[in-house]
């Protein structure tokens, strides 16, 4: 990701700033940005949603949500009590008047509205990303490789699992599959947003596999397909973004069986309070009595609670990363170890110049240049690495040619004659100079080879260093001059040890799995600032590993490419693909990333628990409000009896009415207030358990009991100024 | 306050704190059946009762055959106590030509003292016999109490056991229950209430001629066996109808201050047996902490309350330095009224030593409030644990879970769709019962008889007395004219709610959480110990007690203490 | 069927006969046993035995309304055998909540007939409230004192004295905290007519 682009997705999503902060977090690989969306207050999704939510007030959908049907029912009862009243079917009760009846009505049916909105307007922002990935998935012709070894032309929707097809340069891929011959360039960009083409090679782990919808530019692929229509990735993604096949989580089955079970016991408390008025003297009327019962039930969290798990869903989507089911998604926030390989996920992989120290007797000007003439042609990373570091240090000393000076630069490359390159025999590459001799760069041992006399004991002792250190050490010499030692180092990602640290906070352990010696495994370990490691480790260690945390009652994550990581990939609690890999891997995961980037498993981590977070808080605060919600009903239901209990009006509201309909205004207007909320996620920020309910305690639960005091004084205030009651 | 009933309160928290770790490791010891200073003496009677029985000492039981012995058990025991109350007045130790109980009455008591609530629609002296005292109802007074403790271990079990499909023994549990914790202090206790006046004899009422010339008929009896495993096992039934304001039950500030300490003794104890179990004090003592927060604010408050006396009384009248002094004794003074009527409802005693109905109204709601939350504080022995564990520890897990970003665990036991849903269902059943029971009571007649006092007063009558059944507590607001066909009925039934209604879920919580395997904690996973864990322990308890009651509360004694504070009187 | 006898009906039925053998025999025989040996006097109910007749328990209150005695605390104990109250074998209180009328009423009435006894001065509230018991053997410290006058007058006594033998009676809180001051007002009244000592 450049970084104008970076700025640039958050210019265009202003109203997710929170959640981009999180992406700000991933320093660790320059991986690509979820591809833009619109904000959330966005006019067009929030048109889009508005049929939807009237349709979601079918009584036949909206069982599965108790809470929410309840209200309805109480919204149609109301409607007919006041129906009955109008036509004069049968007496006003209670603190009422028609009007009186006809806006709870109204804002019991808003209630309801408000809660399938959320739904909707949920469901509309994944519409609108799964419409992009549909886009990719349009029915595109396929030659299937008959068993004759002939080709017939079969549409794309006709592929079964088992085919073999071939594709041409230019050609749409039109299922997923492996390479089994051929190799060629693969444009992802349609899944990945990533527009540079990836080599695609049969045999290979990594490189074999393909995802339907992508384009092949160029070359030519013999592929055999792995899923069956419906059943690709891409089909499984639109259904999980769109909400279509969502099954409730276990979490969220247990949260509902919560709120359902609260709403039982208020409608108990509620529906008691008849015969009670009753022995007090006074007939509470049906009317205040639904009111206070909508009121009471957990309508915020119950109307938002499916709202919640669909945004869920809709931000790992937004990764790139295909969760196969919201479980997995919740699973990721419980994982308290995370498994890592070391190369590409920890380490770039590649090797990096590090230092370079000159022997005894050389001044550091010339071992430096001396590095920086024998790589001046070397294209390999390595290579560019030891020229930018020598620059680098050529700048500080104050000598031409360093950062930025490219007419040193071009001077020193004068004084090559012609460039020495590597070959297996010799073990060492270089430069020949203008002058003769020869600069070389090489194996320490290479290097020494053919020397006259014993390498420098103090460069003997430096090499060993390096090596203590989990490094790889260069050799320097001119002709039979011996000059220095390049360091050359597995360079840790930026950002990691940062990353850890966070991780560290919110107790999750990080393990580095890696096949070297534990010497260099610890070095790295250490920089990188994991909390353990498995040195030398064979395939099958990973799955002894994963086995012995889970016995401890430990949560494993961790990602995987290979054939070989698919058993502990499918052993682990969470299990992250990448989509480069096997088909093997990716059948064993419950998540695959389609930018192959293994960090990710952390941004995942994050979401799962942000998930749950959202759902606690606004469970908390929905229930907190009924405090306020008592004080305002209460005494008016019984201010006819009782009128003593006016005292428990601390709010000061203005009559009976006018406070019953007040707090029906707020509890449905709060559903509104707290959408993008639900949509976006509450914030989160890695910390311990302790701290952070202690924060979401303070801003939900003692916050959800102020709130509506305030809240409903100012509808109250509303109300009253406008004569509604 | 004086300092005097602030020193009461003081000595009496101290003294608990002081009993909870000793005791709470004796229970943990005996219930897991190691070796203890008593076993030369109580094991071979323990063996001795287990040959006679058929008992399997080592014998485990999962979670269905669990239940199933204790709804056994409960069935036999009531039907057993039925006959003996219905045949007392052929049976033996007929000590006053004392007449069977009527057959409502009788379903009531037998209920009442086998679910431990020892509610009483019967005077003591007048509608019990020496042998349904000691045989019937002060046996069910250590078999009730033993039963829930029984329970509260097999809960224990169950969520520290690792993937283990049974939770103990109940036959043993009961037995050790009843033969090493209860029995050997209440012989001692006992005693020491007889030194301070409690009588024990087997003779009759003693008849003597007053200074003027009157004759009184002076009940005595075996009181103090019964009087100290009343409190200890918080039971609640007095033997005589005044109950622990009866001089004999209570004759001094020294056994008040004792009787408090026996009926907070288990149910805090048990606490620290559950540390026990989970292998980590602070849990153990997080969970005291709680239930002392909720209780000891009522305590104080009623305490506060009652020493401030009534403003409705005439102005002539000293109350200062008195208080409330109607349907209180001397001897105890207001105050320390007040704080025995916490002790006792937020234990599940059900002792009295005054007269609650005649308590002022807030004060009057402490003791409510503290039965509706389910007794939890400590709350009765087993029955405190086991309420506080499900309806406090198990939602707040669960939404403090959610808050921290976390599959919510306790003791590294995941709490799933089937956790909550037991847990509901127990504060269901209590709510549906209590304000079920008073909505029916409010509405037909024979539930308008019942209560004494007019206004709101007879509301909190009502209220008091199915939530002290349900909340197995059988202490009343004693206005309430509870002999009656539909009081002894409606009331037998919230009591069998309201203790099987709970233990059911319970129990099948426990076995569900015995066949998980913990999860080890991290610094993700939110500590079910520490302050912060204590006030949300308390705000889940309070919060879920008061949405639910506060209607019906703002209709008893809250609108009836502003009614007072306006200067209404009821005719 | 058999196995759920055998398992779990027997053992209950056989368990609760054990366990009733043990707690509702052993244990209040034992029980009864030492304590009738080492503490037989309160075991027996703490009578009070004059010329060896019991005049009443020093644990139970009587009923007192002649002037020459002080008197008890308002009775709800009432039965046909004793309508003043102190019914001992039918404890109980008034059961009036704080806002009944009746109870108010009944203060209003106590008050004026102590008023008309024992003249002004504000009436300590345990004489003008029924007990919880209806056989509290007390009253406070302030109660004995607002009747000393009259017991005095009416004995013929000095006030001195009479307050000397109300202190003698005042029971002080156990250990300093435990209890309320009392006054015991059987032995009160046995000491002033010098039965006891």
């Amino acid at each position: 990701m450049t970084a104008a682009r970076s700025l640039m997705s958050i210019e265009l999503r202003r109203g997710t700033r929170r959640f981009q902060r999180f992406v700000s977090l991933r320093g660790a690989k320059p991986g690509p940005t979820p591809p833009p969306t619109r904000g959330i207050l966005d006019p067009e999704f929030l048109r889009s949603a508005i049929g939807p939510a009237f349709r979601k007030l079918d009584p036949r959908l909206l069982i599965r949500n108790p809470v929410m049907f309840v209200v309805e029912l109480t919204a149609a009862l109301v409607t007919l009590t006041w129906i009955a009243n109008v036509t004069g079917f049968e007496p006003v009760r209670g603190p009422s008047g028609f009007g009186f009846q006809l806006q709870i009505a109204i804002w019991l049916w808003f209630t309801v509205l408000f809660a399938t909105y959320a739904e909707a307007l949920a469901e509309a922002r994944g519409r609108a990303q799964a419409a992009t990935l549909r886009k990719t998935r349009s029915e595109t012709s396929a030659r299937r490789r008959r068993a004759d070894g002939t080709l017939e032309d079969v549409g794309s929707s006709e592929l079964r699992k088992g085919d073999v097809i071939v594709v041409e340069e230019g050609e749409t891929i039109p299922g997923d599959g492996d390479v089994i011959e051929g190799v060629g360039f693969v444009n992802e960009a349609a899944i990945t947003g990533e527009s540079a083409p990836v080599l695609k090679e049969p045999g290979t782990d990594i490189r074999s596999s393909v995802t339907g919808g992508t384009t092949l530019t160029s070359d030519r692929l013999v592929i055999r397909v792995t899923a069956n229509p419906g059943e690709t990735f891409l089909d499984r993604m639109i259904g999980l973004v769109e909400g279509a096949k969502r099954q409730r989580t276990p979490n969220e089955i247990a949260l509902a069986i919560l709120l359902a079970g609260l709403t039982v016991m208020f409608l108990m408390a509620v529906v008691t309070l008849r015969p009670f008025g009753l022995y007090a003297g006074t007939t509470v009327g049906t009317v205040p009595l639904v009111a206070l019962l909508v009121c009471l039930i957990p309508t915020t969290i119950g109307g938002l609670l499916s709202a919640i798990g669909i945004a869920g869903m809709d931000r790992v989507a937004r990764f790139n990363v295909l969760a196969m089911s919201g479980r997995a998604v919740e699973a990721s926030g419980d994982v308290d170890v995370i498994l890592l390989d070391k190369t590409g996920t920890i380490t770039y992989g590649n090797r990096l110049a590090a230092s370079i120290t000159p022997a005894p007797g050389i001044p550091e000007v010339e071992a430096v240049r001396a590095a920086l003439v024998s790589s001046i042609r070397d294209e390999t990373p390595e290579g560019r690495s030891v020229v930018e570091l020598a620059r680098r240090r050529l700048s500080e000393l104050g000598q031409p040619g360093g950062t930025g000076d490219q007419a040193g630069l071009d001077s020193i490359a004068a004084t090559i004659a012609e460039e020495v390159p590597f070959r297996a025999e010799t073990r060492t590459s270089g430069a020949k100079l203008v002058d003769g001799s020869h600069v070389l760069k090489g194996a320490v041992d290479a290097i020494g080879a053919d020397l006259d006399r014993a390498m420098p004991r103090e460069v003997l002792a430096e090499t060993e260093a390096i090596s203590d250190r989990g490094a790889t050490p260069l050799a320097l010499r001119n002709d039979g001059r011996v000059l220095g030692v390049i360091e050359l180092k597995d360079t840790v990602k930026e950002g990691l040890p940062a990353r850890f640290e966070q991780f560290r906070k919110m107790g999750i352990r990080t393990v580095m799995v890696t096949g070297d010696n534990p010497r260099t495994a610890a070095s790295i370990a250490r920089e990188a600032g994991v909390d353990d490691f498995i040195a030398e480790a064979k395939p099958e260690d990973k799955m002894a590993f994963i086995r012995a945390q889970q016995a401890d009652g430990h949560l494993v994550a961790m990602t995987g490419d290979g054939t070989n990581d698919a058993p502990a990939v499918a052993q682990a609690d969470v299990g992250l693909a990448m989509n480069s890999g096997t088909s093997a891997c990716k059948e064993a995961a419950n998540m695959v990333d389609l930018d192959s980037d293994p960090t990710k498993l952390l941004e995942v981590i994050a979401i799962g628990k942000q998930l749950l977070i959202t759902r606690g808080s606004i469970t908390t605060f929905s229930i907190a409000n009924d405090v306020a919600k008592y004080f305002a009903i209460v005494p008016a239901l019984f201010a006819s009896v009782y009128p003593q209990l006016n005292a428990l009006n601390i709010m000061g509201l203005a009559t009976p009415e006018s406070a019953i309909l007040s707090a029906v205004i707020f509890n449905a207007l709060i559903i509104i207030v707290l959408v993008p909320l639900a949509l976006r996620g509450v914030s989160f920020r890695p910390a311990p358990a302790s701290v952070l309910l202690q924060r979401n305690l303070l801003v939900y639960g003692l916050g959800g009991i102020v709130a509506p005091f305030i809240g409903i004084k100012a509808v109250d205030i509303v109300v009253s100024a406008l004569h509604l009651a | 306050m004086s300092a005097g009933d602030l020193a009461t309160l003081v000595t009496l928290f101290l003294a608990i704190v002081v009993a909870t770790p000793l005791f709470g490791t004796y229970i943990y010891r005996v219930m897991e059946g190691e070796r203890v200073l008593l076993s030369p003496v109580l094991r071979p009677l323990e063996r001795a009762v287990y040959r006679v029985c058929g008992i399997e000492e080592t014998g485990e039981m999962d979670w269905k055959a669990y239940t199933i012995s204790v709804l056994v058990m409960a069935a036999v025991a009531i039907v057993a106590g039925y006959v003996v109350l219905r045949l007392q007045n052929v049976l033996p130790l007929n000590q006053g030509h004392i007449p069977a109980q009527s057959p409502d009455l009788a379903f009531n008591t037998s209920v009442s003292f086998e679910t431990n609530t020892d509610w009483q629609n019967y005077s003591g002296e007048t509608g019990a016999t020496y042998l349904s005292q000691a045989g019937v109802l002060a046996v069910r007074n250590f078999t009730s109490a033993a039963t829930g403790m029984a329970v509260a271990i097999a809960l224990f079990r169950g969520l520290t056991r690792r993937s283990a499909k049974t939770l103990g023994n109940y036959w043993v549990d009961l037995t050790r229950g009843v033969l090493y914790v209860l029995l050997p202090v209440s012989v001692v206790g006992a005693l020491v209430l007889v030194w301070q006046g409690v009588p024990q004899t087997w003779e009759p009422s003693q008849v003597v001629h007053t200074l003027q010339g009157a004759v009184q008929t002076i009940a005595v009896g075996p009181v103090a066996s019964q009087e100290w495993i009343k409190e200890m096992g918080n039971n609640g039934g007095g033997f005589f109808n005044a109950n622990s304001a009866h001089p004999f039950e209570n004759p001094n500030g020294l056994t008040n201050w004792l009787e408090m300490f026996a009926l907070l003794l288990t149910a805090s104890s048990l606490t620290f047996t559950f540390g026990k179990y989970a292998g980590n004090q602070r849990q153990g003592w997080t969970i005291f902490a709680a239930m002392y927060a909720i209780l000891l604010v009522g305590a104080i408050a009623a305490m506060h309350l009652e020493y401030a006396g009534n403003p409705l009384f005439p102005s002539d009248v000293l109350q200062a330095g008195l208080g409330n002094m109607e349907g209180k004794e001397v001897r105890f003074g207001s105050a320390v009224s007040g704080l025995f009527a916490a002790m006792t409802t937020g234990t599940s005693t059900g002792a009295i030593n005054s007269w609650h109905d005649s308590l002022m109204p807030l004060t009057g709601l402490v003791p409510l409030f503290n039965m509706e939350l389910g007794e939890i504080t400590p709350g009765g022995i087993g029955a405190g644990m086991y309420g506080m564990l499900t309806i406090g520890a198990i939602l707040a897990v669960f939404i403090a879970g959610l808050m921290v970003g976390r599959t919510p665990e306790y003791l590294g036991k995941k709490v799933e769709a089937y956790e909550i849903k037991m847990a509901m269902l127990t504060a269901l059943v209590l709510g549906a019962s209590i304000l079920g029971f008073t909505a029916l009571a409010t509405v037909t007649k024979p539930g308008l008889a019942g209560p004494l006092n007019p206004g709101p007063h007879g509301f909190s009558e009502i209220l008091y007395a199915f939530s002290s059944q349900t909340g197995n507590n059988g202490s009343a607001f004693a206005g309430l004219n509870g002999n009656t066909v539909f009081y002894n009925i409606t009331g037998a039934f919230a009591m069998l709610i309201g203790r099987y209604g709970m233990i059911i879920p319970i129990l099948a919580l426990a076995g569900s959480m015995a066949a998980k395997r913990p999860v080890a904690a991290s610094l993700g996973t939110f500590p079910t110990t520490g302050v912060l864990w204590v006030v949300l322990l308390i705000g889940v308890v309070v919060i879920v007690g008061a949405l639910t009651f506060f209607p019906a509360l703002s209709l008893g004694p809250i609108v009836e203490q502003l009614l007072l504070n306006a200067g209404k009187v009821f005719p | 069927m058999t196995s759920f006898l055998r398992h779990q009906v027997y053992p209950a039925v056989a368990l609760l006969v054990a366990l009733t053998v043990v707690t509702g025999v052993i244990y209040p025989a034992v029980v009864t046993a030492v304590a009738q040996i080492a503490f037989p006097s309160q075991a027996n109910g703490s009578m009070i035995v004059v010329d060896g007749k019991a005049v009443g328990s020093s644990l139970i209150g009587q009923y007192f309304n002649e002037p020459r005695y002080f008197w008890g605390r308002p009775s709800a104990a009432v039965s046909a055998a004793d309508p003043n109250g102190y019914d001992a074998s039918n404890s109980g209180g008034s059961n009036l909540g704080p806002t009944n009328a009746t109870l108010i009423e009944h203060v209003v009435q106590r008050v004026d007939a102590l008023r008309k006894a024992n003249g002004g001065g504000p009436v300590p509230v345990d004489l003008v409230t029924s007990s919880a018991s209806g056989l509290d053997p007390d009253i406070s410290p302030q109660a004995a004192a607002y009747q000393v006058d009259r017991v005095a007058k009416a004995r013929g006594m000095s006030v001195a004295a009479v307050t000397a033998a109300v202190a003698r009676f005042t029971q002080q809180p156990i250990l300093g905290f435990l209890g309320e001051p009392s006054v015991n007002v059987l032995e009160l009244n046995l000491y002033l007519d010098g039965l006891i000592r």
